[in-house]
Order: C-alpha cells, then structure tokens, then sequence
C-alpha cells in the first residue's frame, strides 16, 4: 500500500510555495499529512505534486487575546493539534476549542496533525470543522492572487470538500472567543476512543441573568457538511428542532436510525452541560 | 517508457546517526527507516495511521513513520526503537519493564509501545492505571490483551522512579 508518484517541493518561503502551487494544477499542500498521507497510502488521491509547507517560517502559532473586536484564538497553519490542546490561553478564551481538541484521534496523531489542515480537509467527521462552523470562525487563505478571509459559513462544500481554489494556502484559522454570559459543551460517540465520531455535538449558548438568550448546536458525521442549528426557539425539545434540519444517513459504520437516536440523546445533554457551563462561569465572574 | 521516478537525497537524523539516503518522494518515513536505513526495528502494520506498530520519535514525540515522508522528515531528530536502550546497551525503563511484566507476546507491535511510552512515562512519570490506559489508547496490540502492558507502563514508572533516587542519592554523597 504505496502512494503514486508525485513530485515534491518544500519551499522556504510563502512566494515559493503559492508559485508552487499556481504552477501545478494538480498539486497538493502537505501539513501534518495525517488525513493526506492515508489517502495517498489507499490511492483514494494521486496528486501530481505536494508543496510541503513544513518549512515554512513563522506558521506554528497559537495566540490568544481575550481584548476588543478581535478577540479570540489565531491558530497557525503549521500549529500542531497537541500545541493547540496544550494551550492555557486558547482554552481560556474559547473552551470549545480544548473540550473538542481531545476527541481529535489519538495523542500520536494529534502531535503531528494540525488544526488547519483538518479544517480545510473538510472532513464532516471532524470535530475541528464543525467547531469553526459553530463559533463562526475564519480561515485566512492565500494563493499569488492576493489574500482573502473566508467565513466559515463558506467554507464547506461538501464532503472532504472545501471552497478553497486549489492554488490556496490557509494560512491561518480564527475562532472566536467565548463572550461573558455565555457557555459550551462537547460531547461524541465513537466506537472507541480516539475514532471517528458516530455522532458528535456540540453547544454554544448565550444566557443573560441565567436566563439562555441564544442556543446554537454543532453536529458531526450526521450530514455530508458540519451543520449547525439555532435552537434558541426550541428549548423544551432542541432534538426535534435538529432533527428536521438533519439528515442523518447510512455509512458502514452505523445506520440513519441510529444516528438519529444519539442525536436525540445527546442534544439535549450537551445543551444543558452548555447552559450549566455558562451559568457556572457567570458565577465565578461575579467572585471574582 | 515512462521517465524514471525522480529521486531526492536526504540526510536522516536516526539515533543520533546520519543516514544520508536517495529516495522517490512518495518513500514513507518507515520504508526509509527500514530499507534504506536498515533499521528494522520499526515495524509496519496497518499502514494508514490506526494500528501504532510504526511509532517513532520525531523530536522526541511519538509519530506515526507511515503517515509521514522521508522527504518532510530532513529537519528531524529521530528516535526509532533501536534508540531506546541505555548507552551502555542495557534496556531502558520501558523495555525493562515490558520483559518483566510480559508486555510483549508475538513482539510485532511492541516497538510502537516502546516509543510512544517512552515519550509518555517523560511527561507523565507517574501515571495511574487509568492513565497509562490512556497512553497506550493509540496502539493496537492482537495477542496481550493490554493488561500486561498496563502493568509495563506501571512498571517502567517504577524503574524509572528507582533509577532517578538511586542517581539522586549518589550525587548527595558526592557533594557531602
């Protein structure tokens, strides 16, 4: 089980690699590689060359700032899973990103996995597209045409699929930060720990006085793309309001019915665990 | 004819040895390490990321050799199996631990075990049952059932534990 053959470059620098990538319209950019590489191994892609941007300088990072309209984590193309994972101030300004992280496959993987290329792998089983989908995050992407911020409500197109030309890099991911008031949760299940989620979900609220003032959920392996439903209007049964926008489907791994039955398990779990999230932060606020 | 497939030379940083190599870019980390190395220690398993068999080091964390080119690996330090032992060939910690915990049954996935717990028993040098479970959740292993290989980890700590005050208590009387 051997990749085709391919041509390779891993340039020094960002003109390089967009040149690169501009030039060969059958190219591919290497990250971690570690959704890219089996699909090579299986012969599922055969892209005539990859741009390893691995040497790329100044792509590793993961800042934070909890300040202004700006507020929230950046996350570099070559930030590794675990780097993200591992930080205090990412999980600070936005939780989701930490409680979603340690579903990403196992440690091993996520040492070498980054979070933007799973983002722009657009995988529906993923957890990370899906948070970014939810938070209403970004992607900063550049090709030799310029540069351009893609919103996450525009970034997926369907399976494994995103919006990206294939000239363009993401360079950089952007999730919000998780404003006073408000609360998450994650919860998934996966046959074992560290696959691919049956169903996954997640919950952002909003809640003013305790009260929830806005409720969003965030599903994943139930729809070709990360889908997310307001249930703001359907607090006393989220799960039905979900389910009429999703469309859960069959695959080897678990049946439509199936899917739907932990949707409707674990929609209404993970929403309370948001709202107590939120309630529970509004109170050590006040402490403080 | 179709033209021959590119080769590209690489200098492999493998256990504090260079390795310099010429392979096609698609040559998988583990293949290189391997045949152009000769390090067979680094088994290949399932090939495509799940089973763990083929976990290295890659600046001291655990990667997958099959999910990574030869070609990407040129800025790494590399820590295969044949690395672990001590400098004198005694066995580390870890392996110490496997062969007396019976860690290890048929042996092809122990080198996977080997590294990842190395790095593991690093961050974490005392883990509790539950997590030297979770450390161990990425590797598949087909004959021991994991118990003895929880009992490994546990064992390893415990080597280590021993190892470091023994280190200790020798530095102590030196400056006393």
């Amino acid at each position: 089980m051997k990749p085709a053959p391919f041509a390779f470059r891993r340039p020094a620098t960002l003109d390089e690699a967009l040149a690169a990538l501009a030039g060969e319209p059958g190219a591919k950019v290497l990250a971690g590689g570690q959704s890219l590489v089996p699909l090579l191994s299986m012969r599922l892609a055969a892209p005539s060359m990859l741009v390893d941007i691995n040497a790329l300088p100044d792509l590793d990072h993961v800042t934070a700032s909890s300040e202004g309209d700006e507020a929230g984590v950046r996350i570099g193309a070559l930030a590794r899973h675990a780097h993200v994972l591992a930080s205090a101030e990412a999980a600070q300004v936005q939780p989701l990103l930490a409680l979603a992280l340690s579903h990403v496959a196992h440690p091993t993987i996520r040492n070498r996995g980054t979070t933007v290329g799973s983002i722009v792998h657009a995988d529906a089983a993923a957890e990370m597209p899906m948070v970014l989908r939810l938070l209403e995050g970004s992607v900063d992407v550049a090709s030799v045409r310029g540069r351009r911020t893609v919103p996450a409500a525009e970034l997926f197109a369907g399976p494994l699929e995103s919006t990206l030309a294939h000239d363009e890099i993401a360079l950089e991911a952007f999730f919000p930060s998780l404003p006073d008031g408000g609360g998450v949760a994650f919860q998934e299940i996966a046959r074992r720990h560290g696959d691919y989620a049956l169903v996954g979900v997640a919950a952002v609220v909003q809640t003013e006085g305790g009260e929830v003032t806005g409720a969003r959920l965030g599903y994943v392996s139930v729809s070709d793309v990360p889908v997310v439903v307001d249930v703001t209007d359907a607090l006393d049964d989220p799960a039905a309001a979900a389910l009429a926008e999703l469309e859960p489907t069959d695959d080897i791994h678990a049946t439509a019915a199936y899917r739907a039955h932990l949707v409707k398990v674990l929609t209404p779990r993970v929403l309370a665990d948001a709202i107590h999230h939120a309630r529970e932060r509004s109170a050590q606020r006040k402490k403080q | 004819m179709s033209t021959p497939e590119e080769l590209h030379d690489v200098r492999l940083h493998v256990n504090g040895s260079v390795h310099e190599v010429q392979v096609p870019a698609r040559r998988l980390l583990s293949d290189a390490l391997r045949h152009d190395c000769g390090l067979t220690g680094t088994h290949v398993g399932c090939e495509h990321g799940v089973c763990g068999a083929c976990t290295v080091l890659v600046d001291g964390q655990p990667v997958r050799s099959c999910l990574m080119f030869a070609v990407s690996a040129v800025d790494a330090e590399i820590t295969t199996v044949e690395g672990l032992t001590e400098p004198d060939g005694s066995l580390s910690p870890v392996q110490q631990g496997f062969s007396d915990c019976h860690g290890l049954q048929c042996g092809f996935c122990t080198p996977g075990f080997l590294t990842t717990i190395t790095a593991g028993l690093r961050d974490n040098p005392d883990p509790t049952e539950d997590e030297a479970r979770e450390m161990i959740a990425g590797n598949l292993c087909r004959c021991t059932g994991y118990q003895n290989i929880v009992r490994s980890v546990l064992r390893a700590a415990e080597i280590g534990f021993e190892a470091r005050s023994a280190h200790t208590s020798t530095s102590d009387g030196g400056q006393q």
